[in-house]
């Protein structure tokens, strides 16, 4: 938790570790609580669900209890939880039988190609917008980022894809509104996700620039005989580069919290639409393998963001007395 | 309003932590953009008009349900997906039930369990960031690597999670929503309550001879209540866009309690022939947003 400053990198990767260790113990634990929580007879349900309600017998019922340990005392029962946590055996899927495992891994591709395509649309969009809005303040570019940044930023992924959905798919009738059948199908999840990103980027890059072109070493760099366009590649964008970064990692909340939505509601085959298919089935272990997938994904983007700052910016790795 | 003073970022933040990496971690994204606004309005008008957007919406939340009359359940299956009218204002849905009522009804549920939860996450975070400020050492770290914990959880995901617990369930969703909140509240007030107390007048009353509650009552709370009634407002309209956005995927309140994001989720198929149905719960959360909207930017830090 306390880094001197020579060990920034150690201190970054253990707060992050530390990180990793609560986020996977408080979702085992809710997950075991869920099992526990669960109205009726969970064994009965889960069989029922298993084989179908028409042959769904005692039998079948014993045997799933006796696999999800529900006849032991609650301790115990917790303990071997988080054993089976520790260990990585996420045990499998209750209603396809299949692996955790199998399941997070074959969606966890889904996903990642949809943040990366958000991301993309994000950077495209928003570092440009920014860079120009804040070169040329109060211009027509920097009013029309804000009015952008102020509609898109504030309305909460569902509300941005609702519209979209409405105005895209079914009034233009251009792109399809769900699935994942062609590659089309990325377009409109990654336009909600990306345009929500890229409106808080525009603003970042924006303010991060307004500081960079009054500071003195953009001036110098001006002074000693560089273009416009040298200036703002070597010194300008660099500079700019360390507070938008450093904002990624507040935008990976957006990305993470959207996939839940966005996902689900374009039935784009990600992990966020898995976690919600799996509460809706009651399907616990898928439960706990999404959200604890979905969870390191967070902590790892987290360190990647912090990574890249120190990266970017030495003055945090130097000894200077602040 | 004032925002957590400058003199705060002089302080690092804590724990040898960088600035950056704080920043990195605020929790609840729209309000870290550090917006400057090309023709700001000037921030009292802001505000005041804010609160004023959000009074009207608590209004209509607090009277609706009683101005309405008409039941948000009762069906009436020879008249559905009506358009609006002198008896149904905003039409019908598609088992020919009220749409406002169900609107005022939702409202009502939405921004009751909203602030309800807000307030009790402001309580324990509030008292936990004074805690945490005032006794410093192994009390504050051990408080601050539980917060980081809980922000190391996607709000959203924390919320599903315990709602889960109990599907559909009131209470559960209530509990989630607090376990999610807390956190920036103990995080705000850990951060007003440290440079008041290592101020100069805190110093002088302590020399004085006045007490922890002197210093708790004239000090502490003049200092902190501007913020928290910002990120009181403000929490709770996140608190509303959760239980929409829960609803809406499918995971929060089940059918047919009458929720603003079920009824958006309810309303899509029948977008075309009754857009009034989806316009309405979409238009009172943008309604929500815009309010949060203007009182955001005093909250850049913090």
């Amino acid at each position: 938790m306390n880094p001197s400053m020579s060990k920034p990198w150690a201190a970054l990767v253990g707060r992050r570790l530390v990180q990793v260790l609560a986020v996977s113990l408080l979702i085992g634990t809710l997950c075991f609580l869920m099992v526990r929580a669960l109205p009726g007879d969970l064994a009965m349900r889960v069989a029922a669900g298993r084989y179908g309600y028409d042959l769904v017998s005692n039998a079948a019922a014993d045997a799933v209890r006796a696999e999800l340990e529900l006849d032991r005392p609650g301790w115990l029962a917790l303990l071997h939880w988080w054993r089976d946590m520790a260990t990585f055996n996420l045990g499998q899927s209750l209603v396809s039988q299949r692996s955790v495992w199998h399941e997070v891994t074959h969606h966890l591709g889904a996903t990642l190609r949809l943040s990366a395509a958000a991301l993309a649309i994000a950077f495209a969009v928003g570092v440009p917008l920014g860079v120009w809005a804040g070169l040329r303040p109060k211009g027509w570019v920097d009013k029309a980022s804000w009015l952008m940044a102020v509609v898109l930023r504030a309305l909460p992924p569902f509300l941005l894809s609702v519209l979209l959905i409405l105005l895209v798919a079914v009034q233009w009738g251009f792109l399809p509104a769900g699935g994942d059948e062609s590659q089309a199908s990325l377009v409109l999840p990654a336009l909600t996700l990306g345009l929500g990103l890229a409106a808080g980027l525009a603003r970042v890059t924006r303010a991060a620039m307004l500081e960079v072109v009054v500071s003195p070493f953009f001036e110098f760099a001006r002074t000693k005989g560089l273009s416009d366009w040298q200036a703002l590649v070597r010194h300008g964008l660099r500079n700019a580069a360390v507070p938008v970064t450093a904002y990624l990692g507040v935008q990976a909340l957006f990305l993470v919290e959207g996939a839940l939505v966005v996902e689900t509601l374009f039935a784009w085959p990600g992990i966020g639409h898995a976690l919600v298919h799996a509460v809706f089935g009651r399907d616990i272990p898928v439960v706990q393998g999404t959200a604890l997938c979905m969870g390191v994904l967070f902590v790892v983007f987290n360190l990647l963001v912090d990574a890249a700052c120190l990266a970017l910016d030495p003055r945090h790795t130097q000894k200077v007395a602040k | 309003m004032s925002s957590p003073p400058e003199s705060l970022r002089a302080i690092p933040p804590e724990g040898g932590r960088t600035p950056v990496a704080w920043q990195s971690q605020f929790h609840g994204g729209a309000e870290a953009v550090p917006s400057v606004p090309p023709r700001p309005l000037r921030r009292p008008v802001r505000t005041v008009l804010g609160i004023a957007l959000l009074g009207l919406l608590a209004l209509f939340a607090l009277l609706g349900p009683w101005l309405v009359g008409a039941s948000p359940e009762v069906q009436d299956l020879r008249n559905t997906l009506a358009p609006p009218s002198a008896q149904h204002w905003l039409g019908t849905d598609v088992l020919g039930r009220s749409a406002l009522a169900r609107l005022a009804h939702a409202a009502q549920l939405s921004l009751g369990m909203a602030l309800l939860a807000a307030v009790s996450a402001a309580v324990p975070g509030t008292l936990l960031g004074i805690v945490a400020a005032w006794r410093g050492g192994r009390t504050e770290r051990a408080l601050l690597m539980l917060s980081d914990s809980v922000l190391a959880i996607p709000g959203l995901l924390l919320v599903l999670l315990i709602a889960a617990l109990a599907p559909g369930a009131l209470w559960a969703l209530y509990a989630g929503l607090s376990a999610a909140l807390w956190v920036e509240y103990f995080r705000v007030s850990r951060a007003v309550a440290r440079p008041v107390l290592a101020g100069d007048t805190v110093q002088a009353s302590r020399l004085l001879g006045f007490g922890r509650g002197y210093v708790l009552r004239r000090h502490l709370l003049p200092a902190l209540a501007p913020t928290l009634g910002t990120l009181l407002a403000f929490t709770t309209s996140q608190a509303v866009l959760a239980l929409a956005a829960l609803g809406f995927v499918g995971v929060g309140m089940q059918p047919p309690t009458p929720e603003l994001g079920l009824m958006m989720t309810e309303a899509m198929p029948y977008y075309e022939e009754a857009p009034w149905l989806i316009a309405a719960p979409t238009a009172l959360l943008v309604w929500l947003v815009a309010a949060m909207m203007l009182l955001n930017p005093d909250r850049e830090t913090a």
